[in-house]
């Protein structure tokens, strides 16, 4: 029989790092500190939306672009929130949570030869989400120095006559870091400079502790017609497992996205869509009741870690932090097999998410204070016995 | 803004440290204990109580919500008549209610016949007293915000990136 499979398909490695996770998958009584989504059940209310439309027996498919109410309070939603304008019938797109917004965005924009800049440390979908869809992806790298913030420096040098799109990560999975208006100015000039297109994932935009509330690049002077802005329900209503995200852009963009969205998936799933308009319409208190938590956690595990000796900047944004282990002198993958091993606390090596985050790993803070303290306690331990 | 926060903690865990707290919220110790003192100066912090389900105990335990109706006093309103009421050590709490009745009456015993008893020769005989009307709960499902039963397992995977 012949080979049937796809070769990009079958170069591309699996995600992560295999090894660390099977031995983790193995071990008894550990702890993790190790996952990317919320603790937080949702919202009852939401819940209890689901099961009323579910008895009303609304179960059929919606417009391939999603329920017209959604899109209407989305709408809304981004206006409110980040400042967005978006035209509800024309410019929304309800996807299958963030990571198929990303994948459709990229399907409908790539093809052979086209250069991708995407920022690393960062969610590991973006790379083999561009290698699918034809195009070639440029890794820039993130620095621990800027506290993994992305600087025009970095991108300089990467830009080819190919480039035509760069991702923006923030705030940022897995180091926690956010960038600012100001910091985000001068990547726009940048884009507009090179005629570059930007896929914005803000999936954790309403996890965002600065002074000043998340800012969309959308929102920058002759941003908005280069911008997909790209968001979900999973982090900010701790909906991961309704699979519910939407992406907003232009309509040049959005119609041709909606096409591919339409003959892959037909609609994102409708019970989550009825939910989803409850959660925009009544649950910015719990949101911002859990933004406050995890907001205290935060500032917990970074002085723990602090008081223990690690080095770790404060990341303003997400549910991580994204400590530096350098100055032990282990790899990111031998600091938390050993940690695994010896204290059976779980998080994640830095380099799962790039090999820039080699040397750093990531703690999630997507779990009770109580678990919290006593990994945090358990680390410590580790680290005084090196 | 703070003491809203503070609070909030609090609510939730009477027995959070100053330290933690401290880091938590990112303000220094010294403003969290004087914050916390002026607090339970006015009573805003009213007591840090241990909630125990006496279920799970040994120790017999009912408890009677009772709709009580008075004819409020001249110049006294209804605050003599619930002070008659709160008084009682078997009394846990007293509410001014608004709607068919005029105090919710909250009893503790350790038998249904112990309550009844009380109701009948304590509460029932007060003068202004005209009606009581006794409910005993049977199950709590939920209080204070915490779901006596339900322990919810973290079905989360290990790790997820």
């Amino acid at each position: 029989m012949r080979d049937f499979l796809n070769e990009t398909v079958r170069n591309m490695k699996p995600s992560g790092i295999r090894r660390f996770f099977d031995i983790a998958a193995e071990m008894d009584n550990v702890i993790s500190l190790g996952v990317g989504e919320p603790d937080f059940d949702t919202p009852w209310s939401i819940r209890e939306t689901a099961i009323y439309t579910l008895e009303q027996g609304k179960t059929v498919y919606t417009a391939n672009a999603g329920l017209k109410e959604l899109r209407m309070a989305l709408s809304r939603y981004v206006k409110a929130k980040y400042s967005l304008d978006y035209d509800p019938l024309s410019e929304i797109l309800i996807t299958v949570g963030g990571s198929e917004a990303i994948d459709v965005g990229l399907r409908a924009m790539l093809s052979e030869g086209i250069e991708v800049l995407v920022p690393e440390p960062s969610y590991v979908s973006y790379i083999p989400c561009v290698e699918l869809a034809g195009g070639t992806p440029v890794n820039v790298p993130l620095k621990l120095e800027n506290e993994f913030k992305l600087k025009v420096e970095d991108l300089e040098p990467l830009v080819t006559e190919n480039t035509r799109i760069l991702i923006m990560p923030f705030p940022n999975n897995p180091t926690g870091s956010i960038m600012t208006r100001e910091e985000l100015e001068p990547i726009a000039d940048f884009c507009i400079r090179h005629d570059l297109f930007v896929i914005s994932d803000e999936i954790y935009a309403e996890l965002s502790y600065g002074d000043k509330p998340h800012c969309s690049i959308a929102t920058l002077p002759g941003m908005w017609e280069r911008t997909l802005t790209i968001n979900g329900f999973s982090k900010a209503f701790s909906m991961t497992g309704w699979r519910l995200g939407y992406a907003c852009g232009p309509q040049w963009l959005i119609s041709q996205m909606t096409k591919i969205h339409q003959f892959a998936i037909m609609c994102a799933p409708t019970t989550s869509q009825y939910a989803a308009i409850n959660a925009l319409e009544a649950c910015d208190d719990k949101v911002a009741a859990m933004r406050r938590e995890y907001n205290r956690r935060r500032r917990y595990v970074v002085h723990r870690l602090r008081e223990m000796g690690v080095d770790c900047f404060e990341p303003f944004g997400a549910f991580y932090v994204f400590p530096s282990i350098a100055k032990f002198g282990m790899s990111s993958e031998e600091f938390c097999t050993r940690l695994l091993q010896e204290e059976r606390v779980a998080v994640v090596p830095g380099d799962a998410f790039g090999k820039d985050g080699e040397g750093s790993v990531r703690i999630s803070y997507a779990y009770s204070m109580e678990s919290l303290k006593t990994a945090l306690d358990r680390i410590e331990h580790f680290i005084q016995s090196l | 803004m703070l003491r809203e926060e503070l609070l909030e903690v609090l609510e939730k865990n009477a027995r959070a440290n100053l330290e933690d707290l401290s880091v938590m919220l990112g303000v220094d110790q010294g403003t969290i204990a004087s914050e916390m003192k002026s607090m339970e100066e006015s009573k805003t912090i009213a007591g840090y109580h241990t909630m125990i389900n006496w279920d799970k105990t040994s120790e017999e335990r009912v408890t009677a919500l009772i709709e009580v109706k008075v004819v409020p006093q001249r110049d006294e309103g209804f605050d003599k008549i619930a002070r008659r009421i709160y008084e009682f050590e078997e009394v846990s709490s007293v509410f001014l209610m608004s709607g068919s009745f005029d105090l919710m009456v909250i009893v503790e015993g350790k038998t249904m016949q112990q309550v009844a008893l009380f109701v009948r020769e304590r509460l029932a005989v007060i003068d202004t007293v005209t009606s009581t009307a006794t409910y005993f709960i049977l199950k709590k499902y939920k209080e204070n915000g915490i779901f006596m039963e339900d322990t919810k397992k973290d079905e989360r995977n290990l790790i997820s990136l």
